[in-house]
């Protein structure tokens, strides 16, 4: 395969399915933690940092 | 013990190794680069066999405490090395604002003109002073995030020591002429593979200790940072694949080149903004601000879609620094479509950064640490506004080469990066040696305020200068030639430049007291004799409604 149609090849593949399997991924990534009972996770993951009071120090 | 022999083995290689390259250079400032490796192979190779009890050491001259639940050593280390190095490229930068000013400080002597110092300032404020600050924060935050101790011990002082020599080697380097033209990506083909290694040496230590976590879930910080050094090892081996012109000197040649290699460059100059120098410090910014706050983030769900928006997104923001260029122009379009959907993510973090102090704004009054993370939030949003902003080519075509560029970058880095690493470092001190609480309070708040009116006058200054530039240049008489020498632009813009000094001194005497500051909390001085910040004391005299005045 020489580099002409290599380029072609990628472009094809960029500007198709890997853009379609692209935004797939990205809006389900997204959508992710809105998923039903998820709130809970959330919010338990963003008090986790206070759970030790000492730092640890 | 035949672990000892062997690490010793291994550094009296690399010293004989070090010292025949030496002899063998083709040029004299490989020659300097191997004698800096042998020395510090040499004091590895002495440390490794004196080093029965090199923490214990450590721990006498860095005042420790006694070892608690985390791994704090390292952390100290480069908290100290954060103060240093911020320092060093502080001043670096105030002095090359004033060999802009007053050319005569360039003194023609080769190793202090502009164009050498000027590498040497940008990679020690973002490689030395934010790296080490990224390496302090992101070491500590994933220790107590996953509640377990750092995995490799050896090897996380492997990796701060090994950068610490990564900076000299560049520094040195820019100094001595030797750099491979590449923005951000100076230092040359060994020194960039001495960074490769110790970057592995990073990712192995963050990775293994996040598996080791004794918390189910990994806090979203740790996302960031994970992010950061994951990309950053990305980029630096593609940008620098190279060929050296000799095995035994400090030259060359770029495996990509012409517009092939301006864009793979500028993929990585822009990533090294957006992964070195948002995604890293945004995982200082989900951890510090709650903490210094005691509040929850705001909203985590969009801290993790500020995260995948900014992964998917940033890496294909590049391309608008070739706008007008060679680069096909569809890859400048996509470069700018994707700079302006940016906004989106930036925006969605800052919000959420700053609605974490929502109910909580009072603590502002008497907090100046929390000044601080607001403060780089607020210069977060305005640099992440104005980038997309000035990515838009008619933008662009007005700001490009102008003085604009350099008040956006200095916007986002004394702003966004400075301050947010300010206040890391005054939250970290205090806890890493065991103190009630910093040295003084109110320096904290002379140090904000020095800041930030630094930053107004720089960026300021730097707004009047670019849009001067950019008017000037492309300002065309009736006959259809350009009005405008350049020399007269450069005249027009020296108030400017002059106001940039002072706008730079200002900051750089704010970092000063941050160093007096840190320096006496860490020798354990006594609290400074100062009144309480943000007390009011109650003056019952003047607590008195308003007597109605009689109307005249």
């Amino acid at each position: 395969m020489n580099s002409g149609s290599t380029y072609e090849v990628l472009r094809g593949l960029a500007d198709s399915w890997g853009l379609a399997a692209m935004t797939v991924v990205f809006v389900v990534l997204c959508l992710w933690p809105f998923r039903p009972g998820a709130r809970s996770e959330a919010d338990k993951a963003a008090n986790s940092i206070f759970e030790d009071d000492n730092d640890g120090a | 013990m035949e672990l000892v022999v062997i690490r010793a083995g291994v550094w009296f290689a690399a010293l004989v190794l070090a010292l025949m390259a030496c002899a063998l250079s083709v040029d004299w400032g490989f020659a300097v680069h191997m004698v800096i490796c042998a020395l510090a192979a040499a004091i590895a190779l002495i440390v490794t066999l004196r080093g029965k009890d090199v923490d214990a050491i450590s721990r006498g001259i860095l005042r420790s405490p006694d070892p608690g639940k985390y791994d704090d050593e390292v952390i100290r280390w480069a908290v100290i090395a954060t103060v240093f190095w911020g320092m060093a490229g502080f001043m670096a930068g105030l002095y090359i604002a004033l060999e802009m000013a007053f050319p005569a400080l360039n003194f023609g002597i080769e190793y202090i003109n502009f164009g050498r110092l000027r590498p040497l300032h940008t990679s020690a404020v973002i490689f030395a002073f934010g790296g080490n600050a990224l390496i302090a924060t992101s070491f500590y935050v994933v220790q107590r995030t996953c509640r377990a101790r750092l995995a490799f011990p050896g090897l996380a002082r492997f990796v701060f020591w090994g950068y610490q020599l990564f900076i000299v080697l560049a520094a040195t380097g820019y100094l001595m002429g030797i750099t491979q033209g590449k923005e951000y990506a100076e230092p040359e083909w060994y020194v960039d593979i001495w960074l490769t290694i110790v970057w592995v040496s990073y990712l192995a230590v963050f990775v293994f200790t996040i598996l080791r976590r004794s918390e189910p879930h990994i806090y979203v910080a740790n996302w960031f940072y994970l992010s950061f050094i994951l990309t950053v090892a990305m980029l630096h081996l593609v940008n620098n694949a190279a060929i050296p012109v000799s095995w035994f000197g400090s030259r060359s040649i770029s495996v990509a080149g012409g517009v092939q290699g301006a864009l793979i460059e500028w993929w990585y100059g822009h990533n090294a903004v957006g992964f070195f120098l948002t995604a890293g410090f945004l995982g200082m910014m989900y951890y510090f601000v709650p903490k210094q706050a005691n509040r929850p983030v705001y909203s985590y769900r969009l801290s993790i879609i500020h995260f995948w928006a900014l992964i998917f997104l940033y890496i294909w923001a590049g391309p608008h620094h070739l706008h007008y260029t060679a680069l096909p122009d569809w890859a400048q379009t996509l470069g700018m479509v994707f700079s302006i959907m940016l906004w989106m993510p930036s925006w969605g973090g800052m919000i959420n950064g700053l609605m974490t102090l929502n109910g909580a704004w009072d603590k502002l009054r008497t907090d100046p640490i929390l000044r601080l993370f607001v403060m780089s939030l607020a210069f977060y949003g305005m640099s992440t506004f104005e980038g997309p902003m000035m990515s838009i080519k008619s933008v662009n075509s007005l700001s490009h080469y102008t003085d604009w560029t350099i008040g956006h970058v200095h916007s986002g880095a004394l702003g966004w990066n400075g301050m947010v690493t300010f206040g890391a470092l005054y939250y970290l001190t205090p806890r890493l040696w065991n103190r009630t609480r910093m040295y003084s309070v109110r320096m904290i708040n002379w140090h904000f305020w020095l800041a930030t009116l630094g930053i107004v006058f720089y960026a300021a200054s730097m707004w009047v200068a670019g849009l001067t530039e950019g008017l000037m240049w492309r300002e065309y008489g009736p006959d259809g030639y350009l009005v405008n020498s350049f020399a007269e632009t450069v005249a027009a813009v020296h108030p400017m430049y002059v106001l940039r000094c002072f706008g730079g001194l200002l900051y750089l005497s704010g970092a000063s007291i941050m160093a007096w500051n840190i320096t006496r909390t860490i020798l354990g001085h006594a609290q400074r004799d100062e009144a309480p910040f943000g007390d009011i004391t109650f003056d019952p005299a003047r607590d008195v409604p308003l007597t109605p005045a009689p109307v005249q």
